[in-house]
Formats: C-alpha cells, structure tokens, sequence
C-alpha cells in the first residue's frame, strides 16, 4: 500500500532560503529556475526564530506577544517549519525598525527571523511585520502592515502567517480561512449534530445551528459568507442555505416525496448542485439560486452524488454506482455524457476537485480499510494519504496544498483531521467535542 | 417588578415553544410531513401491545424491519414474509399511515448511504405496494448511517443497522 510516494513540495527560487538548507535534496534544473524538492524521508523542517512582538505603545502589550504565538503556532503546524526556542534567543528585537542582528541569529542557526510590532489605538490594533533570510542577510519582501479591530487580532496574526509561508514557499497562504464542520454529542444511536463553525486552528468556535434537526455535510459558497448544507427540520432531507452574517436559512425547495441532500457550490456563486432521491434513483440536479430553475443533470436507475465543480465551473467531478459500484466520473457543468474516472480497485467516493483544478481529492474504500486519496483529474497517478478504520469527506485548504477530512476510530467519536497533500504531517485538529464533516473556507478577504 | 416580567415571558416562551413541538411532533401535522419530526424523531401512540391494530403490536408481533446486504436493497426471503405481514396489517387496518425508515450502516460514506438508504425504503414501499398498500399511505424517508440502533464497529452491528423500519406514524386523515 502506498500511503504516500514521492512527496513534492516545491519551492520556487524566488522563494529560497539560500544557505542553510543543506539537508535537503537541492536540485538545480538545466532550464529552470533554481528549486528545492523536499520528498517524503528527506524533509528537514526550516528553523525560523520569532522573538516577541513588540508592543509600541503600553495598550499593545494585551496583544503582542500572543499574534506571535498564533504565527509560530500556525507555521510548526504545517510541519514545513521549527520554532528556535526563545531560551536560545541570544538578543533581544528592541526596535522593529532597527536592522535585525542577524549574526546573533545565525550563531543559533535560525534560518527565517520574523520580528513584527504592535499598536494599540482605541479598538484599533496595527500589526506589522518583517521576514529576514538569516543566511543571505537578506529582508523576505517588503516589511507589511495589517490594521484592524482588536476582536479581530488572531486573524491579523493568521494574516501576518500566509504572507510568511508565501514568501517562503512560494505557495499560496491558508491561515486567514475557517472551517464549517458539525459538532456531535450524545450516544452513537440518537447523535445530536449541530452546525458549527471556527477558525481553521480551532479558536472562535461558534454554533450555527440548535441541534434540533439532524444536519450534516455543511459547504461554503466561493465568497465564504454562505453555507449549504443538509438538514431534516421537516423530518426529511433537505437542502439548505444559510447566510452566516444573519444565520437565516431558507428551504432550496420542498418537492413532497423527494429528498435533497449532498449540496455544493459552483464556483459563481449563483448555481446549486445537489443529489435529489425521488423512486430508489438518486440523481444530479442544479438550480440557479436568484430565478429558482432547476436543471436535471443526471439521468440513470442508480445512485449519482456527491458534485463537486472544477474550479473553472466548467466540469463536474460526481460519484455514480452505475458500474455497479461506486465510481468517480467527470461530465460537463450542463450535464451530459459523464466519463468515469477512478480506475484502481475498490468503491471511491466523496470527489472534491481541487482550488488549483489539478488534483481530485476522494475516500476510498477497499478491503476494509478507509482512505483520503488524491488522483490527477484524468485518474491517473492516485495516491493514498491516509489509512484507518474511516476516514472521509476531504476538503482542500485554500491553497490546495493540504486536506481536511473526519476520521473515526472503531466505535469511537469521530474527530477531524488535516494531512499534508504529500500525505505528510498528519494532525488532529483541535475541537472541544466530537466533530464530522469539515468544509473549509476561500481565504478571506 | 423586572422578575415578573422575565418570569411572564419566560412562560410565554415555553408556552411557544411547546406548541411548536406539538405540531412538529404530533401525529398527523400535514400531508407532507406525516408526523415526522427534524431529529428522526416522530411521536405517535403506540397503544397496548395486546391490541392487534396498535402501532406497538405491529412492531413487537407483526415485526416492523427487514434486513440488507452490504451494499444492497434486495429483498430476501426472509424480508418478504416480514412484508407480507407488514401489508396483512396495512391492509387490515386502513386509517394508517406509514413512514418508510431505509438505514446504512457505518462502512461508507455519508451521502452515498443516505441515497443507499433512500434505494432500501423505495424497495419497501414498492413490495408493500405490491401487495395491495396504497401509495398515498406510504412515505419514504432515508437516514443513511445517521440512525444506527447498534453502536458496536463489529460485523453483527452492521448485520442490524443495514435496515428499513416501516412506522406507523399517524392514523390516515387524523
């Protein structure tokens, strides 16, 4: 079994660390671009140091220090980087503007130096901050800034963490995002699930919904400020629409002797597609949200669900037992002949496609065991990230370069889970109850 | 002063919220919904067991589920006697209702069970329309893996949740 094969995590030379970054495999191209290529086995995570923010005013010291905490907390999270402790710190930043000592942190081997400040005027925090290749002697881009309202001070740290990983991956960030996910409590045989939603570490757990009706399976619309889900407040399963800054909900549509279920976004923002069960035949259907119409997309005796758009909107990527099986297929947004796409052996299910449009995430299940996998869109190259007694439901970062997805253990609570696309960095991410079903958010604004 | 009035629309609430309830939860609250209710949850008299055309009777005597194999909605033989019964019962008893349960069980994913579920009870309602049960008494409603009655990760508890529960939610017209 292949968990994981080549791990390619790509840094373009724009975004070297120069020096220092002798453990692993580096690799000039002929015709390209300088590139680092770490692989799975050889990947060294790159020291960074970050002393204290600096609080410039008296006020600001309520909130320094912890934006610090949230964006080493975030960059050890993705595994790619190492804290240097403070305790090893030889200097002390005084002066945001004063030019780092970078000697001092050379000697303690820190390849990546942040020093960021803080202000506080009224509610009003500034953030900024500065990123030094240690080695070269070299600032990372210009010095930022990032000005807000204090109850929003973690996201200006996640802020001050996606320009830091950016610059130093050459990747998009995926701090600054959230996941809608359900919560569950109470015994296996009468859960109660309630929608909630968090920061993508966790922190600002809210609930979106009482408990009362089962839900499951929530999506966030392209600009992150609506969720689709499935809920059964008439006793059957419908889909929904919620606006999160209102948190009303409004019914899709209440066709008597139907159930709609397995709702997704297209990538406009103004078209549904969801799994309409009518007779035993579970088949595709979207509705654009503003007119109402609805168009049928699939048309078989057999089970068609789980869509999920390309990122172009122009294809959609939907698993069918039409084969007698559960199969990944590909057809045209408008319907059509669908080509199927998953080959290995064993039922896939669950299809995301991924925000850079290159990768189809699924769940795979064969012989007893459940897996997260990605596959290129032609079903060509899979790879298993995961293995357990259940894992499914993956959902992209932003940035395309990590998945989330529920894990549950043998007659366990279920639990969600991150993995690097690599299928490195497997991680629990952290809820104060038992939690299924992450959708993850677009970056935010 | 302020304590009554917080106490008088405390009881207001209450008092809102039970009628919501009852009409969400009592038998017989619309066409559509047959008395089912937002958590899988429908109330209904069950009456006493003894009684051949209570709703208790028929889930302890006439026998309320059939069984499926992974991953499938065919009928076995044993689940047909069980429906030939279930149908006796229906057609003995013609002021009720019924909401077709169709379960999963835990190994696959959530929304192919809900519409693998949603195959279950349309076999169901097709087999008891068959034998004379008519269609404007039967809903079907899915759960996919959402419902289980058995919590272990074991084979046996799988065996017990692959199912589709008839319910006799609301006498017919009530």
């Amino acid at each position: 079994m292949k968990i994981s094969r080549r791990a390619a995590l790509v840094m373009p030379a724009a975004a070297l660390l120069s020096a220092g970054l002798a453990p692993l495999a580096v690799r000039a191209q002929s015709n390209g671009p300088l590139r680092i290529e770490i692989t799975e086995g050889v990947i060294e995570p790159v020291p960074f140091a970050l002393p204290d923010f600096i609080a410039e005013n008296g006020p600001a010291q309520e909130y320094a220090a912890p934006i610090g905490r949230v964006v080493v907390s975030n960059l050890v999270n993705t595994g790619l980087f190492r804290e240097i402790p403070r305790e090893a710190h030889l200097t002390r930043v005084t002066s945001f503007d004063a030019p780092a000592a970078l000697s001092d942190w050379r000697a303690v081997n820190a390849q990546a130096l942040i020093v960021g400040a803080a202000s506080l005027s009224g509610s009003r925090l500034s953030v900024k901050f500065r990123l030094f290749d240690v080695f070269s002697g070299q600032q990372m881009g210009e010095g930022l800034q990032f000005a807000g309202d204090t109850a929003n001070w973690r996201r200006m740290a996640h802020k001050v963490s996606d320009a830091v990983y950016s610059r130093i991956t050459g990747e998009g960030g995926y701090f600054d995002s959230r996941v809608v996910f359900v919560s569950e409590s109470g015994p296996r045989d009468n859960r109660v699930k309630r929608l909630a939603i968090m920061d993508q570490d966790g922190a600002n757990l809210q609930h979106l919904t009482d408990g009362r009706a089962l839900v499951f399976a929530p999506r966030f619309s392209p600009d992150g400020g609506r969720v689709l889900y499935t809920s059964y407040e008439t006793g059957f399963p419908r889909v929904y629409l919620m606006d999160l800054a209102t948190r009303s909900a409004r019914n899709l549509g209440d066709q008597p002797g139907t159930m709609t279920f397995a709702p997704r976004f297209a990538p406009n923002g103004q078209t549904v597609i969801y799994s309409l069960s009518r007779g035993g035949t579970t088949d595709l259907y979207s509705q654009n949200l503003s007119s109402g119409q609805i168009t049928q997309l699939t048309n078989a005796p057999s089970i068609a669900t789980a869509p999920s758009y390309a990122p172009d909107g122009s294809r959609i990527v939907f698993e069918s037992d039409r084969s007698g099986t559960q199969q990944l297929y590909i057809m045209p947004a408008g319907g059509g002949e669908a080509r199927r796409v998953s080959a290995g052996q064993g039922r896939y299910g669950t299809p995301v496609w991924s925000p850079r449009g290159d990768l189809i995430a699924f769940t795979k299940s064969h012989q007893g065991r459940f897996h997260i996998g990605v596959m290129r869109t032609d079903g060509s190259q899979e790879r298993l990230l995961t293995a357990s007694y259940l894992d499914e439901g993956p959902t992209w970062a932003p940035n395309g370069r990590v998945i989330m997805f529920t894990r549950e253990v043998p007659g366990g609570n279920p639990a969600l889970y991150s993995v690097d696309i690599s299928g490195r960095n497997l991680r629990r991410v952290p809820t104060e109850a038992a939690a299924s079903d992450p959708a993850w958010s677009p970056l935010m604004p | 002063m302020p304590r009554f009035f917080s106490a008088l629309i405390l009881t207001a609430v209450v008092g809102l919220a039970a009628c919501t309830n009852a009409d969400r939860f009592g038998p017989g609250s619309g066409d559509d919904d047959f008395g089912y209710g937002p958590g899988g949850i429908h109330a209904a008299a069950l009456g006493d067991p003894n009684d051949p055309r209570s709703p208790a009777y028929f889930q302890q005597s006439v026998g309320d589920r059939v069984f499926f194999t992974t991953d499938s909605s065919s009928l076995n033989t044993a689940a047909q006697r069980t429906l030939d019964a279930q149908a006796r019962w229906l057609n003995d008893n013609r002021d009720r209702r019924i909401v077709i349960e169709g379960h999963a069980d835990e190994r696959g994913t959530r929304e192919y069970n809900v519409a693998l579920g949603a195959r279950r009870a349309n076999a169901v309602q097709e087999y008891l329309h068959s034998q004379g049960v008519a269609l404007n008494r039967m809903r079907t409603v899915s759960y996919g893996k959402e419902r289980p009655v058995e919590a272990c990760p074991e084979q046996r508890c799988w065996d017990l949740n692959r199912r589709a529960v008839t319910v006799i939610t609301a006498a017919a017209g009530a």
